[in-house]
């Protein structure tokens, strides 16, 4: 067997895996470790594949970002994470006959693609077309056919952030804030009291 | 050999795990988020493999809006959530009604 059909049936093995701990685990945390894992052994894949440039954009994008993010979250709520997952083995018969339905339909449709699609023709993958590295095959197509849409991915991008630091910001009532305008609307005579006092005797309030 | 079935039938039961989390774990909104990042992960292993072995580079760009439009659905995603754990001091989906007027 040659050592890419191995590493392809490992990678395939720990993403499946990985991806059934995620919805099994009973520690969200964990869920998160594994979700982390089961992309880490899909970049894998896609190096597999030639498309290195995405490979790595997943650990970036996925593993740096996202992962985290959820980490940040599961770790911050306080939640009884035992009482949500009462009901999992209610679901358990009818999640798994929806889930056998969808994966008995969707390898059928893969075996009938893979023997008479346009893509059958082709018996090597090549993710980078044109003799080209990766990332130049990726560029040149993105910055030429596809501006608008990568334009379009940085507007999607932008609404996201303001929508997040929008639901998620709050002010406390309580706190002392620096308020420009009332700083420079300071004029001597609001922020200075002349007081006469008499010789021996105190100011008192 | 490893051919392009290969890693569409990895990419579809991966699909399917998604499918199955969300159905499993109806209660807990993080772990349906985490589901539908293993979606929306199988289907960016389809494009890719089928940009692959079609030699046209064009499914890796759509791997690539695939991807901005996750981690944009993620960073929302969550922010609903801890704004919702915020008022009500819990995350069941259940009893997530109260905007029904």
């Amino acid at each position: 067997m040659p050592v890419q059909a191995i590493a392809f049936y490992l990678l395939a093995f720990v993403t499946i895996a990985a991806g059934l701990l995620v919805v099994s685990a009973r520690n969200p945390v964990h869920s998160v470790l594994f979700l982390i894992t089961a992309f880490f052994s899909a970049a894998g894949l896609f190096v597999l594949l030639g498309a290195e440039f995405l490979a790595m954009l997943l650990v970036v994008v996925y593993v740096g970002a996202v992962a985290v993010l959820f980490l940040f979250v599961v770790m911050m709520l306080d939640v009884d994470f035992a009482e949500l997952r009462q009901g999992f083995v209610q679901y358990l018969p009818f999640g798994g006959v929806i889930a056998l339905v969808i994966a008995t339909e969707m390898v059928m449709v893969v075996a009938a693609v893979a023997t008479n699609g346009a893509a059958a023709k082709n018996a090597l993958p090549n993710a980078s077309p044109g003799g080209v590295p990766n990332t130049e095959a990726i560029g040149r197509v993105l910055y030429t056919d596809y501006v608008f849409f990568f334009q379009l991915a940085g507007l999607v991008l932008l609404v996201a952030m303001i929508g997040a630091i929008v639901l998620t910001l709050r002010h406390k009532p309580g706190v002392k804030r620096q308020d420009i305008g009332k700083q420079v609307a300071r004029t001597p005579k609001t922020g200075m009291e002349l007081v006469q006092i008499k010789p021996g005797e105190g100011i008192s309030e | 050999m490893i051919g392009l079935p290969h890693y569409l039938v990895v990419a579809a039961i991966l699909f399917t795990i998604g499918v199955f989390g969300i159905f499993v774990n109806r209660k807990n909104v993080i772990v349906i988020l985490m589901s539908i990042e293993l979606i929306l992960l199988a289907v960016n292993i389809n494009l890719v493999a089928f940009s692959a072995y079609l030699h046209d580079v064009a499914g890796q760009i759509f791997a690539m809006f695939v991807l901005t439009v996750a981690a944009a659905e993620a960073a929302v995603g969550l922010a609903i959530l801890v704004t919702f754990f915020r008022n009500r001091g819990d995350i069941a989906v259940d009893d997530a009604s109260m905007m029904k007027g």
